[in-house]
């Protein structure tokens, strides 16, 4: 194993991510009073999050099909607005089980 | 001084969902790293000066096949960029009388979820709120690492294959709600949906530029068809 290289690696990766998150949060300190602006801002959470969502989702496991499965049961306990932590573990205990019943057939 | 630790231990407890949702992709990480070759104590350091599971995972493809330096940043730039859009988000969600200093130690955390739990709040976020709402998050994303790093190959591959969804079920669980509630939200996230779709199509595209270019059009969808209006910010 090449440590420097290595070691350079992870220390150009901690500094560029650092930096993108660092910067605005420092600069940006007052509040912006544009309307366009603060509803823009408003929306991104949830664009980021379903952008990451979809279409990464249905390739997050082992196949397509386990996976819709587990994206299902996670839409439908969110809907019903059960916690994070439920609704992440009951979506992989769906896509375990739909596999184990994939591998009966 | 109670109200702080109060704040502090509320934040605490609103980021234990984040940290067992991070143990297991980060446990994933651990695992894929070892596998690639690297020691267990360098997977334990890119997650512990990192924090972010795809810029991560993709560093690790690179380092494992040697790539070259400006590759390596320029790919965490491009996979990354979409913190800079939350940093500037939570920057008008942070409460005034947080100091510069401070905002640019706890901007060390501001991952897509920590983000998106603070972002949740109704009044001002408060630098022990955040800083409670860090701290269990990168406790387990490092231990995560450092269990999957040790535990590689022990897992058998269902369960692994299992854990993959578990990231996308607490993304779901974040923004359902809300889409359920306010309409607005709910069209932000179905033209997000679709342009994810759809751009995965275009070949040469990564996933980081993708979701930049989603995220982005689709918010300006929002907030030229639906403007807020002063006091839901």
């Amino acid at each position: 194993m090449n440590f420097p290289y290595v070691l350079t690696c992870i220390a150009l990766m901690a500094v560029v991510t650092y930096l993108l998150r660092m910067l605005p949060l420092v600069l940006v300190k007052g509040q912006i009073q544009n309307s366009f602006v603060r509803s823009f801002l408003y929306y991104v959470p949830y664009a980021v999050l379903s952008a990451m969502t979809f279409p990464a989702v249905f390739s997050s496991t082992s196949s397509p099909v386990s996976a819709a499965a587990g994206f299902a049961a996670a839409v439908v306990l969110s809907f019903f607005r059960r916690g994070l932590l439920t609704v992440a573990l009951s979506a992989a205990a769906v896509v375990y089980l739909t596999e184990w019943i994939m591998h009966l057939f | 001084m109670n109200q702080t630790f109060s704040t502090l231990t509320r934040g605490m407890k609103d980021g234990l969902p984040i940290c067992l949702g991070y143990f297991s992709v980060s446990f994933a990480f651990g695992m894929e790293a070892v596998e690639a070759g690297l020691p267990v104590w360098t997977a334990l350091l890119i997650s512990m000066t990192n924090l972010t599971s795809a810029g991560q995972f993709a560093g690790l493809t690179l380092i494992a096949s040697g790539g070259g330096f400006l590759e390596l940043v320029v790919t965490t730039l491009v996979i990354n960029i979409r913190y800079t859009l939350m940093s500037f988000s939570l920057s008008q969600k942070f409460s005034p009388a947080v100091s510069r200093p401070v905002r640019a130690l706890l901007s060390f955390c501001n991952t897509d979820e920590i983000f998106a739990v603070a972002m949740g709040q109704k009044e001002k976020v408060t630098a022990s709120y955040f800083l409670g709402l860090s701290i269990t998050p990168y406790l387990g994303w490092a231990l995560g690492t450092l269990f999957g790093a040790v535990a590689s190959g022990l897992l058998p591959l269902s369960v692994q294959s299992a854990l993959g969804i578990a990231i996308y079920g607490m993304f779901l669980a974040i923004f359902i709600p809300p889409a359920r509630q306010f309409r607005p939200i709910l069209f932000v996230v179905v033209f997000a949906a679709l342009c994810g779709a759809l751009l995965s199509l275009v070949p040469f595209l990564s996933s980081g530029w993708r979701i930049i270019l989603c995220a982005v059009a689709a918010s300006l969808f929002g907030a030229l068809r639906f403007p807020i209006k002063e006091e839901t910010v």
